[in-house]
C-alpha cells in the first residue's frame, strides 16, 4: 500500500491504495464519494465520468496512482455551495433527464465538460459528445434537451415528435 | 486483475530504466491496457506510467514541416492542437473512442498496441511516419509486423512519431458502434512523390498499404481510379459484424470516400 492525495471537489484528500486501486475505487470507496457509478467497469457505459485537471476521463479505466496530485471534480462537486443543484443538475431534474438514475452522475459530468469546452452546443454535438455515456431509460431526448436549457438554449426544438 | 508495482518516472531515461524490470510494461492512457489487465490477458509485474514524461506530451512542428506528436500525447490533445497543421490526422484523432476515452488514450499506446482494427496505425502508414522511440527511428513501413506486433523491442517506448503532411488527405472510418473501433477504416494521403492508402480493420494481419490503389490514385486521384480495383477477400477479418467479403468491399468503397474528401 501506498499513500496518495490528490485535490477532490477542491478539498485535499488523501488514503492508502494499491498500484491496482482504480481512481472510481478510490473515490468510492477510500473516501466515501458514492455518487460516481460503476456501470460496465469496461470503459464502455461513462456512469463513472469524473473530471481529472478539468478534463472528462472514465474512472473506471485510470489507475488512482496515476492521477496523484491531480484536481478531481466528482458529481458531489457540481452542486451549488449552499446544498441546492447546480445549474445542469437542475435542468436534468427540469427537463426529466433522468429515470432510473444511475447513469445520470456520468451524464452530468460529460455535460459539464462539454460546456466547459462549448458553451452553446447544438443539438447534433451534444448527442455526438454523449457518445461514450449510455443510458436505458430515457432514449437521450430529455437529456439532450437539459443539457440545451442549462447552456441557456431554446429546448423546444429538441426531439419534438 | 493481478496485483503489481506502479512506478511514474518523470524522465525517459527513468522509464526506460523501469522497464527493464522482469514482466514490466509500459502505461500510455491504459484505455486497452486497463481492461486488458482486468480481464487476466495482461499481467504486469511492474506498471511503468509514462503520463508524467512532461518532454513526452504535446504537439509541434519540425524543421522540415513534418508534424511531431510526442508518444504520451492523447488523442484529444492531438485533435485540437494539430487541426491547423495536419487536418485529417486531427480528425482521425477526434474520432477515436469517445471524448472521456480521448482525454485519456494516446498515440504511442495506440500505436505500440497495434489493433488490428486501431485508427492511428492507418494515419501512420498512410503518411509514412516515422516511429522515434528511445533508442531509434522506426518507418512506418518496417514498423507494422501484423496483429498486435510491432517491431519494438521489450522495453522500448516510443517517445515521438513524426509525420509529413501530405497536400491532401482523408481518413473514413467505418465506425463498429459497440466498440467504436474501425470496422474497416481507410487513410488516404497524396504526397508530392506519390499517394499512399493504408487501411486498417480489414486484415487478419493488421494495418497494410493497398499498393494497386497507391499506383492507380498516383497517377490519377480521383474515385474513378480505383473502380476497376478488387481487393480479394482472402485474409480479411471475419467475425459477427461482417464477413471477409463485407471487409473487403469496404475497403473500396472507403477509399473511394476518402479520396473524394480529400479533393
Amino acid at each position: 500500500m501506498t499513500k496518495v492525495s490528490m485535490t477532490v471537489n477542491g478539498r485535499s484528500m488523501s488514503g492508502d491504495i494499491e498500484g491496482r486501486t482504480l481512481l472510481v475505487d478510490f473515490l468510492r470507496q477510500g473516501l466515501g464519494l458514492t455518487g460516481t457509478h460503476v456501470g460496465c467497469d469496461t470503459s464502455q457505459c461513462g456512469a463513472c465520468v469524473v473530471h481529472v485537471d478539468g478534463k472528462a476521463v472514465k474512472s473506471c479505466t485510470v489507475f488512482a496512482a496515476d492521477v496523484a496530485g491531480a484536481e478531481v471534480t466528482t458529481i458531489e462537486g457540481m452542486g451549488n455551495p449552499d446544498g441546492s443543484l447546480g445549474v445542469i443538475q437542475q435542468a436534468f431534474q427540469d427537463h426529466h433527464g433522468l429515470q432510473c438514475g444511475f447513469c445520470t452522475p456520468g451524464m452530468v459530468m460529460s455535460a459539464a465538460a462539454l460546456l466547459a469546452e462549448n458553451p452553446k452546443p447544438t443539438e447534433a454535438e451534444i448527442r455526438h459528445y454523449l457518445e461514450g455515456n449510455i443510458c436505458r431509460c430515457t432514449g437521450y431526448h430529455n437529456i439532450v434537451k437539459a443539457i440545451m436549457a442549462a447552456s441557456g438554449q431554446d429546448v423546444s426544438a429538441v426531439a419534438a415528435e | 486483475m493481478y496485483a503489481f508495482d506502479f512506478v511514474k518516472p518523470s524522465s525517459i531515461d527513468g522509464a526506460a530504466e523501469a522497464l527493464q524490470e522482469e514482466e514490466a510494461m509500459a502505461l500510455g492512457g491504459g484505455q486497452t491496457l486497463i481492461p486488458s489487465m482486468k480481464q487476466r490477458l495482461a499481467a504486469p509485474s511492474v506498471l511503468v506510467s509514462l503520463g508524467g514524461i512532461a518532454e513526452m506530451r504535446g504537439v509541434c512542428i519540425a524543421d522540415d514541416g513534418a508534424v511531431c506528436i510526442g508518444g504520451a500525447t492523447p488523442h484529444a490533445v492531438v485533435a485540437a492542437e494539430a487541426a491547423a497543421s495536419y487536418p485529417a490526422l486531427a480528425a482521425l484523432a477526434g474520432g477515436i473512442g469517445d471524448p472521456a476515452v480521448r482525454n485519456r488514450g494516446t498515440i504511442g499506446g495506440s500505436l505500440a498496441n497495434n489493433d488490428p482494427s486501431a485508427c492511428y496505425p492507418a494515419a501512420a502508414l498512410g503518411s509514412g511516419a516515422t516511429i522515434v522511440t528511445n533508442t531509434r527511428k522506426i518507418a512506418a513501413d518496417d514498423y507494422f509486423e501484423g496483429m498486435f506486433t510491432t517491431a519494438l523491442e521489450p522495453g522500448e517506448i516510443i517517445t515521438e512519431v513524426r509525420f509529413p503532411v501530405p497536400q491532401a488527405a482523408n481518413y473514413q472510418k467505418f465506425l463498429q458502434p459497440a466498440s467504436r473501433f474501425a470496422l474497416t477504416g481507410v487513410f488516404v494521403a497524396k504526397y508530392a512523390d506519390g499517394v499512399r492508402v493504408a487501411v486498417t480493420g480489414a486484415s487478419e494481419g493488421g494495418v497494410f498499404r493497398w499498393s494497386e490503389a497507391e499506383a492507380a490514385l498516383s497517377a490519377d486521384f480521383s474515385p474513378a481510379a480505383v473502380e476497376g480495383l478488387t481487393v480479394s477477400p482472402e485474409g480479411m477479418i471475419g467475425d459477427l459484424h461482417g464477413t471477409p467479403a463485407y471487409r473487403a468491399n469496404l475497403v473500396k468503397v472507403l477509399t473511394k470516400r476518402a479520396v473524394a474528401a480529400a479533393g
